[in-house]
């Protein structure tokens, strides 16, 4: 898939969203290592409400587009459903995933918003989330196991 | 006490992603995940196959992250508390994040494309995703804390 030959607002839209994005994810506290370490501890809940506040409104928003049968203006695409195949994968790439959550208290995107708060230690994460893109990339075009998903997330 | 520090910033914060996640999919059709930009990144640099797969979205992925880092950085200097940095040690920072980056794109999605997109998708795929990521994190940091690791 292919997003050149865009509108003109496509771009915009996506910088608008990431904004949006950005800006709730520094207001929840998820920018913060501690605050995710803390609730991996379970002292603090907060990541919860974080979640389903954000899946809850993501799912408000999927299933009125989706039961429109319209098309997305910017794009002319239909409007679907994120469903990725299961294997063993999810559940590999999961456990690996969450060891290093646990680790370090920062995902990608809380990351990238990490770095919007001034706190410059976040780039260690940040190279090292980079680095294991690249080593599972190269690991999986070694061993040529391609995942038949397209757009990813 | 499941919120020492309150629930409303977390609610608040938590509708805000949906709604920036909203944004680009009312918009676009696309359910944006911030994972897949380390991926689609590594093109610019690199002619491996694997990563010219993304190459498609890999401007609009930059545009969203760096909004992100905008978004993020618009709210602490004004309405939040200013700058802060973390007290995680570099350490662990650099070995989770890599175990991350391999993670996120090996599970096919991180907290924003299975926790926010797939879930709000109904996504069983994600459901499980989400699950065992999230189990395995609590039993890390744990493990990690009574390892007497601080912070």
């Amino acid at each position: 898939m292919s997003d050149h030959d865009q509108h003109p607002l496509f771009l915009p839209a996506v910088f608008v969203g990431g904004l949006v994005f950005g800006v709730g994810l520094a207001v929840s506290g998820m920018a913060r290592p501690e605050v995710v370490l803390d609730f991996l501890q379970f002292e603090d809940f907060g990541l919860l409400l974080v979640m389903g506040g954000a899946a809850t409104v993501t799912a408000v928003t999927v299933t009125l587009a989706v039961t429109s049968g319209k098309r997305a203006p910017l794009t002319g695409r239909p409007y679907g459903r994120r469903l990725k195949t299961f294997d063993s994968n999810v559940l590999l790439g999961g456990g690996v995933f969450g060891v290093g959550w646990g680790l370090s208290g920062i995902c990608p995107g809380a990351a990238y918003a990490s770095l919007g708060v001034g706190n410059l230690p976040i780039l260690w994460a940040i190279a090292g989330m980079f680095a294991g893109a690249y080593l599972q990339g190269w690991l999986r075009d070694v061993v040529r196991a391609d995942d038949p998903d397209g757009v990813g997330a | 006490m499941l919120f020492p520090n309150g629930w409303l910033p977390y609610l608040v914060g938590g509708v805000l992603i949906g709604l920036g996640t909203a944004v680009i999919y009312l918009t676009t059709a696309i359910p944006a995940g911030a994972s897949t930009f380390l991926e689609s990144t590594l093109s610019y640099a690199s002619d491996r196959p694997r990563f010219q797969k993304y190459r498609g979205s890999r401007d609009w992925r930059v545009v969203f992250s760096v909004a992100i880092v905008l978004g993020a950085a618009a709210y602490a200097f004004t309405l939040g508390d200013g700058p802060w940095t973390t007290d995680v040690q570099p350490w662990r920072l650099a070995v989770g994040g890599l175990l991350v980056g391999v993670g996120t794109r090996l599970g096919k999605g991180c907290t924003s494309g299975h926790g926010v997109c797939g879930i709000g998708s109904g996504s069983r795929t994600s459901l499980v995703g989400v699950a065992t990521f999230v189990a395995v994190a609590v039993g890390t940091a744990q493990l990690v804390a009574a390892l007497g690791v601080s912070p």
